[in-house]
């Protein structure tokens, strides 16, 4: 796990090991330090100026207009619905990587990231067409909120995939076996022995994939576009910046970072937790966790 | 669980109809529309020369994004890893701030700063730099939302390599920048690469943080993301199909690359 905070520095020191090369220490940390608050910390202190400039009434008031109360709700509660949905089918998907056995298997592991790789856009565009009005199957779903939903499903499908996926790699066997020797069926190994073995990962995929659904835009821009009913918070933030209403577009988007925030420090504590317990550490890093154990094929 | 057959094939049914009818099917059906009636049409709206600026923009981001945040994430890495200081922790944590951000949170603060009441407005007025609506906003934007990926890659790589062999280089006489050459960088080669793979996958398909700093101009600053977006609302499907499929088969060429290099980085 080495996105988390505290992992990067608890390496112990090396004695002389490679630093820098050709740099001080203190020039690099400059530079990085001058990298990081031009690139991302400038234009986020901007953007929080922006939502206060007009005091904390109005950013109150932008934040709960109808409209963006409205957004922040259907974004809260389909993404809800949307890590419960993928809980349950990333684990069996896990499940079927690491313990069956099928012809094309190592396809489906590697297509398992393809919603990462895929550009959102194009994520909207190919639902539309197989689940919009020209629907060879029929079923137009295309402007309802199922349709936010399914959206939300295909870009964070890898996620909890990819976070259960090393743990049941790791776990040991024995425990199934002697359960199941003592007479417990199948379900009873996996509500008992099995699930709370993978309850680290799926806390962290879970987490992970709600923060991505929470921001996500391109993937639900066209497949379900932005009437009242399917606005989601993102949606919202344009159509504001085009209304010209830079600190409403601002209130509502210091509240989505703040809710992503918010599942990133639960990753945290999720991690640590899984650590103090002994548990198999979730084998997966804040960002690219999609791809952190991209094993299980062979 | 050993599991019936039944419950095995339960699992299967359940586990592969999802991906089939999330994944598998749609992008299956946008490469046969595309096609159905020959190739001429989407190539055509690639080939247009709004399509062919679309694309050429964004191997310009690419060109730019990639190169600076790998060689930041490089020595970032580095020095997250090898340098004690009571700042990495925050450093740390800022680096995965893109990836929790919105992509049109990120484009509404690069806009609100650089944009006509931003607090760097006057001083880029002055020097006569135009940085929204064009394509300094545009790298901004990339260069934002693809930062992490170099830095999150190689930082584990570096831990797990250990110093044994640097120290004995240096012990040996060679000198810091040698060292890096010759002994760190080839270790670190293969999750560096994952690293880069990433980076440019994020930025050939960056849409939201692009669209909202860009304004979208067709033939200027549109990228091939973009440029789909574009096309669909015209109502030019062959256009929005042609320029999806190529983003796609550019998708599926990154799935590969990862998982090569995964088989290189295990190996």
């Amino acid at each position: 796990m080495s996105a988390h905070p505290a992992s990067a520095t608890s390496v112990p020191a090396p004695r002389a090991g490679i630093r820098l090369p050709g740099l001080s220490a203190g020039l690099g940390r400059g530079l990085v330090v001058l990298y990081l608050s031009i690139l991302v910390l400038l234009p986020l202190a901007a953007l929080t100026n922006q939502s206060l400039t007009e005091g904390l009434g109005t950013f109150w008031d932008q934040v709960t207009s109808t409209q963006a109360l409205r957004s922040l709700q259907l974004t809260l509660i389909a993404s809800a619905i949307v890590v419960l949905i993928n809980a349950f089918f990333g684990t069996i998907l896990a499940w079927l990587l690491v313990r069956d056995d099928f012809p094309g298997k190592s396809v489906i592991n590697a297509v398992i990231d393809l919603p990462f790789a895929l550009p959102t856009i194009v994520a909207s565009l190919i639902l539309l067409e197989l689940w919009g009005a020209r629907s060879p199957v029929g079923v137009d779903i295309a402007t309802t909120q199922a349709a936010v939903v399914v959206a939300l499903c295909f870009v964070t499908l890898p996620f909890v995939v990819r976070a259960v996926q090393p743990l049941l790699m790791e776990m040991d066997r024995e425990m199934e076996e002697a359960a199941a020797s003592l007479g417990a069926g199948g379900f009873t190994v996996f509500r008992r022995i099995i699930f709370p073995n993978l309850l680290p990962g799926l806390g962290a995929g879970i987490a992970l994939a709600f923060a991505r659904a929470l921001g996500e835009f391109g993937s639900v821009l066209l497949f379900a576009g932005g009437l009242p009913d399917t606005m989601v918070s993102s949606v919202y933030i344009r159509q504001q910046i085009e209304s010209g209403n830079d600190t409403g577009a601002a209130a509502v988007s210091v509240v989505l970072l703040l809710a992503s925030l918010l599942c990133l420090v639960l990753v945290g504590l999720i991690q640590r937790w899984a650590g103090r317990h002994e548990r198999p550490a979730p084998e997966v890093d804040t960002t690219i966790m999609p791809f952190a154990g991209s094993g299980g094929a062979g | 669980m050993s599991g019936t057959a039944t419950s095995r094939w339960g699992l299967r049914v359940l586990g592969l109809g999802y991906v089939l009818l999330l994944l598998l099917l749609p992008l299956g059906l946008i490469f046969f529309k595309t096609f159905e009636h020959g190739i001429a049409a989407p190539l055509d709206a690639i080939t247009s020369p709004d399509g062919l600026n679309a694309l050429k923009l964004t191997l310009l981001m690419v060109a730019i994004a990639v190169p600076l945040n790998t060689v930041f994430g490089i020595g970032c890495a580095l020095l997250l890893v090898r340098h004690k200081w009571w700042a990495n922790p925050f450093i740390d944590a800022i680096i995965n701030l893109p990836f929790a951000i919105s992509p049109v949170v990120i484009g509404l603060s690069l806009f609100l700063l650089y944009g006509t009441t931003g607090w760097l407005e006057p001083a880029l007025a002055e020097a006569g730099i135009k940085v929204l609506f064009s394509v300094p906003g545009m790298v901004l934007a990339s260069v934002f939302v693809s930062l992490p990926f170099v830095v999150r890659e190689t930082v584990p790589v570096l831990q797990e390599i250990g110093t044994e062999q640097e120290q004995a280089a240096s012990t040996l006489g060679a000198n810091a920048w040698q060292t890096f050459w010759r002994i760190t960088l080839p270790a670190i080669r293969w999750g560096v690469a994952y690293g880069v793979v990433l980076t440019t996958a994020r930025v050939l398909g960056e849409f939201g943080a692009v669209s909202v700093v860009s304004g979208s101009i067709s033939g200027q600053t549109q990228t091939l993301p973009l440029f789909v977006e574009k096309q669909y609302q015209n109502f030019n499907l062959p256009g929005a199909f042609g320029a999806s499929v190529l983003l796609a088969l550019l998708a599926l060429t990154t799935l590969l690359a990862m998982n090569l290099l995964k088989r290189k980085e295990d190996a």
